[in-house]
């Protein structure tokens, strides 16, 4: 039996290299047969966030195909479809006040709206959390 | 299963949240049932001045209605049974030994910390 894991993210895309760090971190877990619990906290809400979109850079001289800019809701896609394929869970929840603030309520599919009551749930069920504040 | 949240990035976002957003996840866990300590450390022992109050934002026509009370709320966790922490040399460093602390406070020495780590299951720094 695995341990299930659980983090907390807080920065906002586009942000921080912690955020990737984490995404990292959570890919690794799954991979190695972890369950994985995820509460976006604050600015993070946005990471999952359906409307970002890629864009064209000059500067690098490529179109948008060809600079295939990274998004981290396709990140989080990709770590749901690497869940499903190791039979293990992705639990993603989004602090739903956050949400709200922020104007970010159109999540892609596989993401929920929670409360920290989720994040405490999670972590008591699960081996070890590991938190990353904005800083 | 007792948390302690070790708090030390301080007055980030506090205007628009109203509140600290750590010290505010602690109040809604705590009221989903957690049990929770909290450690004041870096800049986050200024939360255990008594007194402070931030004046509302003004920007033309509109007023804050409510600028965050960061003493009265790490006091409220406090007074609902969280044990409120501060690490003495960061107090110290900010000659903030001598101010009028929170009530509740308990002052903890640097040297004293793997000692009071032992006492919770899980620490959760922000």
């Amino acid at each position: 039996m695995t341990t299930a894991l659980t983090f907390a993210l807080m920065d906002a895309p586009f942000e921080n290299s912690r955020t990737v760090t984490m995404f990292r971190i959570i890919g690794a877990a799954l991979e190695a047969g972890h369950d994985v619990n995820v509460f976006a906290y604050e600015g993070a809400v946005a990471l999952s966030f359906a409307k970002q979109a890629p864009h064209a850079n000059a500067v690098h001289g490529r179109d948008a195909a060809a600079e295939n800019h990274p998004l981290p809701r396709v990140w989080i896609e990709s770590l749901i479809t690497l869940a499903a394929a190791r039979g293990r869970k992705l639990d993603w929840v989004n602090c739903g006040l956050c949400v709200d603030e922020r104007g970010v309520a159109e999540a892609i599919a596989g993401v929920r709206r929670g409360t920290p009551a989720d994040f405490w749930k999670m972590s008591m069920e699960s081996g070890n959390t590991l938190t990353a504040g904005t800083r | 299963m007792k948390t302690l949240q070790v708090l030390e990035t301080a007055y980030r976002a506090t205007v628009e949240e109203q509140d600290d957003t750590i010290v505010w996840l602690t109040h809604a866990m705590k009221g989903a049932g957690g049990e929770f300590g909290l450690l004041l450390t870096g800049n986050a022992v200024c939360y255990a001045v008594h007194g402070q109050r931030a004046p509302a934002l003004a920007l033309g026509a509109w007023t804050q209605s409510h600028a965050a009370d960061l003493g009265a709320d790490v006091a409220a966790l406090a007074a609902g049974g969280v044990p409120v922490h501060a690490v003495e040399e960061d107090l110290e460093e900010r000659g903030l030994l001598d101010a009028r602390l929170l009530e509740a406070l308990t002052v903890v020495p640097r040297a004293g910390l793997p000692q009071l780590f032992d006492e919770y299951p899980r620490i959760w720094k922000w």
